[in-house]
């Protein structure tokens, strides 16, 4: 817009696959670092094996390949804070939220206490948040 | 000797691993390689097939890929050999012919 003041829209990455496999996980990373560099309202959701992108302690010396499991832990810089994983999906796979990195943000408009970025949600909510996007992109 | 089958894909993306456990011969080998290791991990939906098959296949799945996907050995299915790259290798060249299940 012509006085800076942009659209915001409502993203939502879906991410599915796991990672190293193929290279679809860390081709969204760096898509949803562009997108929050244009403000808009970003919420991320890992279900399926997109579960796997989330896990702790990856270590990637033996295959070769970079480790980007860390950057997840900085999307809270990005202000990026709705980070939604499926827990129908964690429980088919006998994981548990204790399995993945605990993700947070600083919240600005509280002092900067550090908050929770990670939230499990079964089907039923996560049908709803996927509904409430103006626009969904699929990875 | 035996057939080694490799499988790289997740359980839960294809089906290559049911596949692999239907048709592979009794006495022959399973390596379960990049998002296929998540094919040897407990407490998950295939996990009884694959643990139901071992009484007839033997089981390895590539350390490397497990750790990067921060799996971690304590939940690899009970009877599944951990093994490297050289093991891999070892594998190929004591069975006589490889199979890819893509």
């Amino acid at each position: 817009m012509e006085d800076g003041e942009g659209i915001i829209k409502k993203f939502c990455y879906m991410n599915r696959k796991a990672p190293y496999g193929t290279i679809y996980a860390l081709e969204s990373l760096e898509v949803v670092l562009i997108a929050a560099a244009f403000d808009q309202d970003i919420s991320l959701v890992f279900a399926d094996d997109g579960v796997y992108q989330l896990t702790k302690n990856q270590e990637t010396d033996g295959i070769g390949m970079k480790n980007f499991s860390k950057t997840y832990s900085a999307l809270g810089d990005y202000d990026i804070k709705k980070i939604y994983v499926e827990k129908e999906s964690l429980e088919e796979r006998g994981l548990s939220v204790d399995d993945l990195q605990a993700l947070k943000y600083e919240d600005e408009d509280d002092d900067w206490v550090e908050k929770d970025s990670l939230f499990v949600v079964g089907s039923e909510e996560l049908t709803k948040i996927i509904n409430e996007q103006d626009v969904v992109l699929s990875f | 000797m035996s057939a080694l089958h490799i499988v790289n894909k997740s359980p839960f993306e294809r089906n290559s691993l049911d596949s692999c456990l239907r048709l592979a011969a009794k006495g022959s080998a399973v390596l379960l390689f990049e998002d296929g290791v998540i094919g040897a991990m407990k407490n998950t939906k295939h996990s009884d097939a694959v643990a139901k098959a071992m009484s007839d296949i033997s089981f390895y799945a590539l350390g490397p890929d497990i750790k990067a996907r921060g799996l971690n050995d304590g939940n690899i299915i009970d009877g599944i050999n951990v093994i490297d790259y050289d093991g891999f290798v070892d594998l190929t060249t004591e069975h006589n012919t490889v199979q890819s299940w893509l």
